[in-house]
């Protein structure tokens, strides 16, 4: 087949058959769940039942809004910027397996090119802040940048920790190195997050909600202290973009995390003719897991300052994760 | 900052490259449109990156003119005004107005009024601290504190509104007592009909849900690392820091002053026959205004306990003239407010609308150490420190 064709057809798939659907019931889920967290209802009435259409309420409200451009704003780079958002997120989706054999693309270096591409995104947010002439939205964009410079190191570092034990950097591969894996010849199959990652995954996770800029890293959006951030000129379908790209980022990385920790599309005790069948299945009942502890850390907690956070990545996590990494080289030989 | 100086800020890279980077301050305005500004406060801050180096903040988009409607407005209808200058502890605005003109025509207040009076003071004051409780954590990023306390307020307005049909504004005092019944004749006879049916098992009721979302909010908000690490140590206020700005209230107590008009001030309200301690803390950041206002929560239930408990059957107005005129004079009486020390200072010329009356609202000077304790804070910390200082706009412009 042609192979522009093929692209086409395949980023067409992924995005409409998994990002946005998926991404809609992280933002239903998100909705509901915060409601009952807060003892509220939630939505109720959009869509008959448990108000199960908000978000396509809220997304065809969206789009009915004017475009706002403020006068002082660097026009193209401020139209440009949501798609930047969009384009990085999405680019991760790319190489995530769902199956044995189901990936849009199995790069051998796909761990590579998904954190590579997964900090374009930022880039977008600070063209965001940088574009919009308004002091709130500059803040929010420095912040952000200097959110993803603290917080890539450690993400990567963890990934790295992973990547030493499986041996490859095939996100594939890496799942096969954990359905593959062997504890003292028991016959046992378990995730890396049980088999010695315990704490690069938690390490991958607090960086990943950093990455992500949700409570109780928001400071690059930080509502009571500068508005919006790096949103607060947007409004209308780039706004939604920005919406979207978030919930899409949060399953990402959720997608991202259990491929590389809790065994991705392989569950225990199925053999491969079966994952084949519910292996999108099983990743994808393991990021929505991932998704509503995201979702119950926002909001249970508060937000931390912009130099707690700073000091949080270099002071614990970053040597943490050498550490770790250190750990893992050494069982890794020994073993 | 001109908008030509901001331009250039923005793009700094269509400036000439000079050998050495140069940067320079940002003005950055913040309200009076803003989420975490209470209302219309504006602040003008100078901010270097993160810290700021000089906060002004600009007030006066509140302003009602309550002090010089006061002079065209007849003693009762006073009572009506004081209740929005603090919107959100209406109830308690109206004690040191009302006792001002008391004292003036020197009238006693019968003892029925006056714990009427207190109970619904201290439910004032649960209520004004639970909307601290709920909106100080949202300013640090958490949003469900905010239901948890915001739920439970509701169940002590709904009794200040059995009693006094207003939620925010009661209107409820009158010179010489309390709002008579509806329907209910002379108010002197009537005796004990004054609180609604089921009033004091509502508000045991209520007690025991303050107490235990408190305890709820301890978990959640007291003992969080998260709060603890953005407010230990943030905006501290030394005491003589505090009574220099004319800090009062809780704000004060924070700060180590032991100062409690309830307690130590001109008597107002039988106080004295209720067991209550007088919260303070040393150490004066904004993490020990929390738990002053958190502890005296637990104590006002404390209070309204004992008062439900002590309250009898008796008259509700004493003897007053028909048209009320006050005779010439001065009078000036000070309350502790939830927001600290609100003082009405009255001057009358005879007859049926005062001279001048000159009100010392509490919100006002707490506000007033804005610039001092603002002075190289971090722009996070400047949210954490204004809301720990629970200043409401209407009880600062007036």
């Amino acid at each position: 087949m042609n192979f522009w064709l093929e692209l086409v057809i395949k980023t067409v798939l992924v995005l409409f058959l998994v990002v946005l659907p998926v991404a809609l019931v992280v933002i239903f889920g998100e909705l509901k769940i915060s409601a009952h967290i807060q003892s509220r209802i939630g939505p109720y009435f959009a869509g008959g039942r448990f108000g199960w259409a908000q978000p396509l309420a809220d997304g065809a409200k969206f789009i009915q809004k004017e475009d706002l451009i403020p006068a002082g704003a660097d026009s193209s780079v401020f139209r440009f910027a949501p798609y930047v958002v969009l384009m990085g997120t999405f680019a991760t989706f790319v190489v995530i397996p769902f199956g044995p054999d189901l990936a849009a693309e199995k790069l051998d270096v796909g761990i590579f090119f998904l954190l590579a591409v997964s900090s374009l995104s930022t880039l977008g947010v600070l063209m965001a802040g940088w574009s919009s002439a308004n002091k709130y939205s500059l803040i929010g964009g420095l912040r952000a940048a200097a959110q993803l410079i603290a917080y890539e190191l450690p993400l990567v570092l963890a990934a790295v920790a992973v990547v030493i034990q499986a041996g490859t950097l095939s996100l594939s591969g890496i799942v096969e190195a954990q359905a593959n894996m062997e504890i003292f010849g028991l016959g046992i199959h378990l995730p890396y997050v049980l088999t010695g990652q315990i704490l690069s995954f938690i390490i991958f996770t607090i960086a990943a909600l950093a990455e992500l800029s949700r409570i109780p890293f928001d400071m690059p959006i930080a509502e009571s202290e500068l508005t919006m951030g790096y949103l607060t000129e947007y409004s209308g379908l780039r706004f939604t973009m920005f919406f979207l790209g978030e919930y899409a980022a949060m399953i990402s990385l959720a997608a991202v995390a259990s491929t590389l920790f809790l065994g991705g599309y392989y569950l225990p005790g199925l053999d491969t003719d079966a994952l084949k069948v519910a292996g999108p299945f099983i990743l994808l009942g393991k990021t929505l897991i991932l998704c509503f502890v995201f979702i119950w850390m926002r909001w249970s907690w508060p937000r931390l300052r912009e130099d707690q956070l700073q000091s949080l990545a270099w002071k614990w996590l970053i040597p943490l994760a050498l550490a770790n990494i250190v750990v893992i080289s050494i069982f890794k030989v020994v073993l | 900052m001109t908008d030509v100086d901001a331009r250039a800020a923005m793009h700094l890279s269509d400036a000439s490259v000079s050998v050495e980077l140069e940067t320079q301050g940002m003005t950055l305005n913040i309200g009076p449109q803003h989420p975490s500004t209470h209302g219309v406060l504006r602040l003008v801050a100078k901010v270097e990156g993160e810290r700021v180096t000089s906060v002004q903040p600009v007030i006066g988009y509140m302003h009602r003119g309550y002090e010089k409607l006061s002079e065209v407005r007849t003693y009762a209808q006073i009572t009506a005004l004081v209740n929005r200058i603090d919107w959100v502890s209406g109830f308690a605005n109206e004690i040191p107005w009302i006792r001002a003109v008391e004292k003036l025509m020197e009238i006693e207040v019968p003892e029925r009024a006056q714990w009427i009076r207190l109970i619904l003071s201290e439910m004032t004051r649960i209520s004004s601290h639970l909307l601290f409780m709920s909106s100080y954590p949202l300013e640090l990023g958490a949003a469900t504190p905010l239901m948890y306390a915001l739920r439970e307020r509701e169940y002590v307005m709904d009794l200040i509104e059995s009693v006094t049909g207003g939620r925010f504004h009661p209107n409820f005092n009158r010179v010489g007592g309390v709002k008579p019944v509806a329907g209910g004749g002379s108010t002197q006879k009537k005796v004990s009909q004054d609180l609604p049916a089921g009033f004091f098992q509502g508000t045991r009721e209520a007690m025991d849900r303050v107490d235990s979302v408190m305890d709820e909010l301890d978990e959640l908000v007291t003992g969080n690392e998260m709060i603890r690490a953005r407010t230990i140590g943030v905006g501290v206020i030394p005491p003589e820091k505090a009574i220099e700005f004319g800090l009062s209230g809780p704000n004060a107590r924070a700060s180590g002053v032991d100062f409690d008009l309830r307690r130590d001030g001109e008597p107002y309200l039988p106080y004295d026959q209720v067991d209550f301690d007088v919260i303070t803390e040393q150490t004066g950041d904004s993490f020990a205004r929390y738990l002053v206002r958190k502890e005296e929560i637990r104590q006002a239930v404390r209070i309204v306990r004992q008062a439900i408990d002590t309250i009898k059957p008796g008259p509700l107005q004493a003897k007053v003239p028909r048209v009320l005129k006050v005779p010439k004079g001065q009078a000036y009486v000070r309350t502790e407010n939830p927001k600290g020390e609100m003082g009405f200072y009255l001057i009358s010329e005879g007859g049926r609308i005062p001279y001048r009356v000159k009100i010392r609202s509490a919100s006002f000077c707490n506000l007033s150490i804005l610039p001092w304790v603002l002075e190289g804070a971090l722009v996070p910390d400047l949210v954490a420190i204004m809301g720990s200082l629970d200043f409401v706009l209407g009880d600062v412009d007036r």
